[in-house]
């Protein structure tokens, strides 16, 4: 019966979704206000009836109802039940009705926080969310129903793949879609915009905080991802380059593209073509990207051939969409008007030359990740396309970036001068070289590539420390009324590119002076990695609630003197008779210790993979200071302006 | 002296270009040689893998075909299209469902007595997962037992 529910209610949003993808532009086109007074009753509408789509589909795995076949292929009556309800998420269906789930979201906060947006403007933004939850929606009604049946229903589910059980789970997948989906706000603006004709600074002012919001969300969920990459996958890596991480790489790197590029149409009324081609790009990336991790394209391109319905469906909906706003953009660009001039020493060259790395590394990550499908799809042959592309082509990209982070911060718009920056940026240079050639020393060896990431890393700092003795000595006002006088927005920026900072710090310190061994081990064997002790202890059985775990115990000690201990565990799912390797970890802001069993060898020897890993914890440090300074940027004041009375809707937006 | 605006614009297209030019280079040029290609145990035995780089090869651990050195952690196994075998040599831990009698992937090198070195063996999370690779190998191996594969060049 709920599932029924759940399908009817289904089916019901594709009808409210047709209705607001149609009427409120069409009516906006025809000024007709009734028309367009439709979207807002729709988008909630709408979202009430996908809410109850979810919900159902979340009780069926809950009340363990393998009379579903999406349940019964996905979950198992031993699985806990957090895991058995992130498992709505586990496969193809779920994943997009979750999709559909948070498009709505997003769709119905748009509804509530847009109410100062002129009507035909609002009406359209709306209506472009309907038209891509049709798409959705419709796609999951044809070819990919979760709620279908299975008669006669399973005695039991077939489980949730072990490696989906972590609390990984549970928060990665629903960060990441509210980042890729978030993008769908974006993208909406910007087509809106372009039917529109107007595209100004207003425009990008409104539009702004939504994209940072959406890229804030990304910047997590990747985050998320990585750190659980590191922590389940056994092999002490936290980014493989593997094409489902290249999926939701590719709408960061254009997101990020976007939210400056954004903040130039704002400020200076520049760069607007490209900012609305840089929405239709994230987001047309992040529906590939979807796509490309949800649709089994990747297992293998035959996977297509299957169903091919689903394949064709699939196409089709990119083709439509991706094909239909770049020949909207073809058409409506050449009327959006140029913005301001500005000299080749400016802000915002700075900003351009940024941008188009950006869009060049996504561009190469692209290629990387496609390739090897297309050459598979017309049978040219097998090739596999590994870390060793990425890492070449990023370090030379990269670099530049982060070089002209530091001057762009402190360049001035429209024209800034050269000998003027350069004195400015003497010391900060000075100090970041002098730090990239003799910190490695101290740390142990020097390489060409610790050298560079040193000096991008300190680059960034000093250039920060440059910029806020700036900001701070400006006038005669005393210290503390200058900080509160700062907007908000400037601190996000501080924070994020501090953010990139510890990223590049991160990265340079665990690739330059990482170290592993792999050994066999009896009970009472010690092994030697970068100054530690590391004593097997033994193994212990262990029942887990659905898993048999062997349990190891090593202990850490540094000249005899104990540190920590680590557990390392080898699991047997038994539903699936699953082995599944658990890292066991110590943290810490200098260096993780890491170590994972292999197999047991006779006599009660385990072969054990131990790592040492310096400053591999900044990384993600990095990550979270970017979504935090993205949320200091929204909650900055400009965006809580008291606009015709509309205080309430406007102010609640930082909760948003 | 002092450049018309219009010629300046020009100049900077023209430096962009020539940048742009050059990162397009760049990135195909990594992707050339870092692409790596995928080989069936029947043609490594043919001989028609390449020499001095390295490659991926898939197809089933044949049962009974494992063998461990001393240290634990060299193996020794057979991977099998079932049409041919090639024998291959890993140090290392391998992947958690690696088993005899189910599929593999392994990348690397053929030594000069002919023997596979694995710098990495993957095998993927999925009890009944067959590498796409490893299902390519068998179901070539199947459609033909000697001639005219295609190669992937």
């Amino acid at each position: 019966m709920i599932p029924e529910i759940g399908h009817f209610a289904l089916i019901l949003a594709l009808l409210v979704a047709l209705v607001q993808g149609t009427f409120p532009i069409i009516g906006a086109a025809r000024r007709n206000s009734v028309w367009m007074g439709l979207a807002v009753p729709a988008a909630r509408a709408q979202f009430f009836l996908v809410a109850t789509a979810f919900f159902c589909l979340a009780y069926a795995f809950a009340s363990m109802d393998y009379s579903v076949t999406y349940v019964a292929t996905n979950s198992n009556s031993k699985l806990p039940l957090q895991y058995r309800i992130a498992a709505v998420w586990g496969g193809h269906e779920g994943s997009l009705l979750l999709w559909a789930f948070i498009l709505n979201v997003w769709t119905v906060a748009v509804s509530f926080f847009s109410k100062h947006l002129p009507d035909q403007l609002r009406a359209r933004i709306l209506g472009i969310m309907g038209l891509i939850s049709i798409g959705f929606i419709l796609f999951m009604l044809t070819v990919s129903n979760p709620f279908e049946r299975l008669i006669p229903a399973a005695f039991d589910g077939r489980d949730l793949n072990p490696l989906l059980q972590d609390p990984g789970m549970v928060f990665h997948p629903p960060m990441l879609y509210m980042g890729y989906v978030g993008f769908s706000v974006a993208f909406a603006f910007a087509i809106a915009a372009l039917i529109g004709g107007q595209l100004d600074a207003t425009w990008a002012r409104w539009s702004r905080p939504w994209t940072t919001l959406a890229w804030v969300f990304l910047t997590i969920g990747i985050m998320g991802g990585s750190n659980w990459a590191y922590y389940e996958l056994g092999w002490g890596g936290w980014w493989f380059w593997d094409a489902v991480e290249n999926a939701s790489f590719m709408p960061w790197l254009v997101g990020t593209a976007l939210i400056h590029s954004l903040a130039v149409t704002e400020k200076r009324g520049g760069f607007k073509a490209w900012t609305v081609l840089l929405a239709i790009c994230a987001f047309s990336l992040s529906l590939l990207g979807t796509f490309l991790v949800r649709s089994g394209v990747l297992t293998s391109v035959h996977a297509f051939a299957t169903d091919p319905r689903r394949g064709l469906f699939i196409l089709m909906f990119l083709v439509v969409v991706i094909g239909g706003s770049l020949a909207l953009f073809a058409w409506r660009a050449p009327k959006i008007g140029r913005g301001g001039m500005f000299q080749v020493v400016s802000r915002e060259s700075f900003l351009l030359a940024n941008n188009v790395l950006l869009a060049v590394a996504a561009i190469s990550v692209l290629l990387g990740t496609l390739y090897p499908l297309f050459l598979d799809a017309l049978g040219m042959g097998k090739i596999s396309v590994g870390p060793p592309y990425f890492d070449t082509v990023f370090a030379p990209l990269m670099t530049p970036a982060v070089f002209l982070m530091g001057l762009g911060t402190l360049a001035r718009w429209k024209k800034a001068e050269l000998p003027e920056l350069s004195i400015r940026l003497r010391w900060a240079f000075g100090v970041s070289l002098a730090t990239a050639l003799i910190l490695p020393f101290i740390l142990g060896h020097w390489t060409p590539m610790i050298g560079l990431g040193l000096f991008l890393a300190f680059w960034i700092f000093t250039t920060t420390v440059n910029l806020l003795i700036n900001q701070l000595k400006s006038n005669q006002l005393s210290l503390i009324f200058k900080i509160k006088s700062i907007p908000r927005s400037w601190w996000g920026m501080v924070v994020a590119h501090l953010g990139i900072g510890f990223f590049v710090l991160g990265v340079t310190i665990v690739k330059g002076y990482e170290s592993e061994t792999a050994v066999k081990m009896l009970p009472g064997d010690v092994a030697h990695l970068a100054g530690f002790d590391f004593t097997f202890d033994g193994i212990k059985e262990v029942q887990g609630p659905n898993y048999l775990s062997e349990k190891g115990q090593i202990t850490v000690s540094v000249m005899g003197k104990e540190k920590t201990h680590l557990f390392p565990e080898k699991r047997l799912y038994t539903v699936q008779n699953m082995p599944m390797t658990e890292a066991g970890i110590s943290p810490g802001v200098f260096n993780d210790l890491y170590a994972s069993l292999g197999e047991p060898l006779e006599g009660g020897a385990w072969s054990v993979r131990i790592y040492y890993k310096p400053m591999v914890e900044w990384i993600w440090a990095g990550c979270g200071l970017m979504a935090i300074g993205g949320l200091l940027a929204l909650s900055d004041k400009r965006y809580r302006m008291k606009k015709r009375g509309q205080i309430l809707a406007v102010e609640n937006k930082g909760v948003a | 002296m002092k450049l018309k605006a219009r010629h300046k614009r020009f100049i900077l297209i023209g430096i962009g270009l020539a940048l742009i030019a050059l990162a397009a280079t760049l990135i195909l040029n990594a992707f050339r040689s870092n692409m790596v290609f995928f080989y069936t145990p029947t043609q490594v035995e043919k001989g028609e893998v390449p020499k001095d780089t390295g490659f991926r090869i898939g197809g089933l651990v044949v049962p009974g075909s494992l063998k461990r050195d001393d240290d634990g952690l060299t193996v020794h196994f057979v991977i099998t299209d079932t049409s041919k075998t090639v024998q291959v040599i890993y140090k290392g831990i391998l992947p958690d469902l690696f088993k005899e009698g189910k599929g593999v992937v392994a990348q690397g090198k053929v030594d000069a007595s002919g023997l596979f070195v694995a710098s990495e063996v993957l095998a993927k999370h999925d009890e009944n997962y067959m590498p796409p690779e490893a299902a390519e190998a068998l179901k070539r191996a199947r459609e033909n037992s000697t001639s005219t594969l295609v190669v992937p060049k």
